[in-house]
């Protein structure tokens, strides 16, 4: 199951374990929208596929959407994610809370329904799409980072709850990628991915059971020297 | 406005300074009729993708041009042909219907019934008639990914034109010419013949070689100064290709028959930062021959050609076919040659235009860069019907390119 199906990632993602021959659930707040995704994944693979409806921010609904199901997919993956305007939400506590409520608190307590159905059945595997925006707070992007931190730190915890119940959890923390969200930004090409890059890196990170993946690779050793710079000197930059 | 698909047009046809529209994640697979080969997708679906989905279950393209990374929109806007059109036409004639979103908001579906001026204005009309949304197709069945091929060394035009004659039956035919060699050599070719090879002909053990999946291996990884490529390099490459040929018959992957320049990446980075531009023109049956000796006199005293020239007989197309107002094809012979670009060349393809012009020939929008308005309202009789038919669906002018602002369409 894809939950975030409409996304740039999603339908690299779709189309990736669609080649391998999985039958796929993509999951969508406007699922009307899937109907021609649908149909390219029947026509070009030959895999069942269907759409569902999810709203990630209506909490309550989650555990009923799960139930919903026909069954508990083997493999779930969150690609549900709002960058927003950074800004405007210093201002909003509206937008604020649109952004935590999108990147970490939605996913968290679905993943959070799953995880719990995956641990009673004894296997499963769940992807979690988080951010190197993640892993340090910057003026530029804190309100969005902040949340994928959260989002981090939860799968994290999850991940360590399920080890011994054989349900893995994966970390996916994405540098630039060129989608929607980020469109109209000038980002540098070499340390950009494309949506069909960083799916087929999921899925090959999924069969070597990899737990944090940073795509692309270079990520890890950036983001490494931006942690390792002393808070003293950090908040003085403008990186 | 104008659509782009990916790009592989050599003109300007795909550029607006305003906007440019990408068709690229237009890319879906709709629907597929396992009985008749109807196939719907998306117009911004590469034809490498619909070559990796179909070519498994035993379908091929009906038509396909010299490189598989085009999308489908842009194979009907270019209203591409192959080395099968002496027999089966060019790629619109295999279109059933097409959705088309024009300039005036309007979603049209046109076929041979329906829109009937607007279906065959879009086949081969660069993407001025609006946006091309989906396209239903047919694809045709093969038995297998390999195909015969049948090399012949023609010594001369006469030899070369006369092994086209005596290829009529043969499904696919193309030739590469040495567009340098004077004298009685002029003219000289190398005949490619080519055939889907049946899955009782092929023998055992056959595998795909390793270089045609995925990207390509070998890539030019720099641009290549230009004077590498000059009038002595070329006539010496021409004459080794020529001489070390093989004649006879050869099995080949079909991707090695259909797209051998595709397994280079960044080839077009042999002509340096500057570029090269193509030519590429059709010449009627009558008086044909006569004008593509002229062509090549005036392409080997310039000395400039390339080692990538092309020549290939145009039949009548398919019975169901009647072409696009702007479609290139005709019966008769077509020469492609790369030049680079140079003030020198230009000049060339100047005179080379007049030769063309006068014997009722055209040149092909989709290479083309440079031609006057003049030649292109000479040489494709239905441009005025054309413009009328954009105006009807198109009142504000919506769409354009660089290319329609050139040749005024």
């Amino acid at each position: 199951m894809i939950i975030g199906a409409l996304s740039d990632v999603g339908r690299a993602l779709a189309r990736v374990y669609g080649r391998q021959g999985h039958p796929l659930i993509l999951a969508a707040r406007r699922a009307d929208r899937l109907a021609s995704d649908i149909q390219d994944l029947r026509v070009r693979f030959g895999v069942p596929a269907q759409s569902v409806e999810l709203d990630i921010l209506d909490l309550a609904g989650h555990a009923a959407f799960v139930d919903g199901l026909d069954g508990l997919p083997g493999t779930v993956i969150c690609v549900v994610g709002l960058l927003g305007v950074q800004k405007e939400a210093e201002n909003s506590w509206v937008q604020a809370e649109l952004m935590v409520r999108t990147n970490y608190l939605g996913p968290a307590c679905l993943l959070g329904e799953i995880a719990n159905r995956m641990q009673v059945r004894g296997s499963g595997c769940i992807i979690g799409l988080s951010s190197v925006a993640g892993d340090r707070g910057r003026a530029s992007n804190y309100l969005y980072g902040s949340a994928k931190a959260g989002f981090t730190a939860f799968l994290s915890g999850l991940r360590n709850r399920l080890s011994r119940h054989n349900v893995r959890i994966m970390t996916i923390k994405p540098g630039f990628i060129d989608t929607r969200m980020t469109q109209g930004m000038t980002l540098p090409p070499a340390l950009t991915a494309q949506p069909a890059e960083v799916a087929e890196a999921i899925w090959r990170a999924q069969a070597r059971g990899r737990d944090v993946v940073y795509l692309r690779p270079i990520w890890r050793l950036i983001m490494l020297i931006i942690r390792m710079i002393p808070e003293r000197l950090f908040k003085q930059l403008n990186i | 406005m104008i659509t782009r698909g990916n790009g592989r047009s050599y003109g300007d046809a795909s550029l607006n300074p305003v906007t440019t529209l990408s068709s690229l994640r237009l890319d879906r697979l709709l629907a597929f009729d396992q009985q008749n080969g109807l196939l719907t997708a998306e117009a911004g679906l590469l034809l490498s993708d619909l070559l990796a989905v179909f070519v498994p279950r035993g379908w091929f393209p009906s038509v396909t041009p010299g490189t598989r990374f085009v999308t489908l929109g842009g194979m009907l806007a270019a209203d591409v042909h192959g080395k099968n059109h002496h027999v089966d036409g060019s790629f619109g004639d295999h279109v059933e219907h097409f959705a088309l979103l024009c300039g005036d908001g309007v979603v049209r579906c046109c076929s041979r019934t329906q829109n009937v001026e607007l279906f065959r204005a879009t086949i081969g009309g660069m993407g001025l008639t609006g946006t091309i949304l989906t396209i239903t197709m047919r694809l045709r069945r093969i038995e297998t990914p390999w195909m015969l091929q049948e090399t012949a060394r023609c010594r001369d035009l006469d030899e070369t034109l006369a092994a086209f004659d005596a290829s009529q039956s043969a499904p696919y035919s193309v030739a590469w010419i040495d567009c340098l060699a004077k004298g009685r050599a002029r003219g000289r070719a190398l005949l490619y013949r080519g055939e889907h090879v049946g899955e009782a002909a092929l023998p055992t053990g056959a595998k795909p070689p390793r270089s045609m999946a995925g990207p390509p291996r070998l890539r030019v990884p720099i641009d290549i100064p230009g004077w590498v490529l000059n009038g002595w390099t070329v006539q010496a490459f021409n004459a080794l290709y020529y001489r070390y040929s093989r004649p006879g018959n050869a099995l080949i992957h079909y991707q090695q028959f259909f797209y051998p320049l595709d397994a280079f990446g960044d080839w077009n980075r042999l002509y340096g930062r500057r570029g090269f531009v193509q030519y590429q023109c059709v010449v009627p049956m009558a008086g044909g021959r006569e004008a593509i000796l002229q062509l090549l006199d005036r392409i080997a005293a310039a000395g400039t050609g390339s080692f990538l020239a092309v020549l290939k007989q145009f039949g009548t197309g398919s019975a169901a076919g009647q072409g696009g107002l702007l479609s290139f094809p005709m019966p008769g012979y077509t020469l492609a040659v790369d030049f680079p670009a140079t003030t020198a060349t230009f000049a060339l393809m100047r005179d080379m235009d007049h030769i063309v012009a006068d014997t009722g020939g055209r040149l092909y929008l989709a290479k083309d860069a440079r031609m006057s308005v003049d030649l292109m309202s000479g040489c494709y009789p239905d441009v005025s019907r054309f413009r009328e038919i954009c105006r009807t669906v198109d009142p504000d002018h919506r769409y354009g390119s660089l290319l329609s602002e050139r040749l005024s369409l």
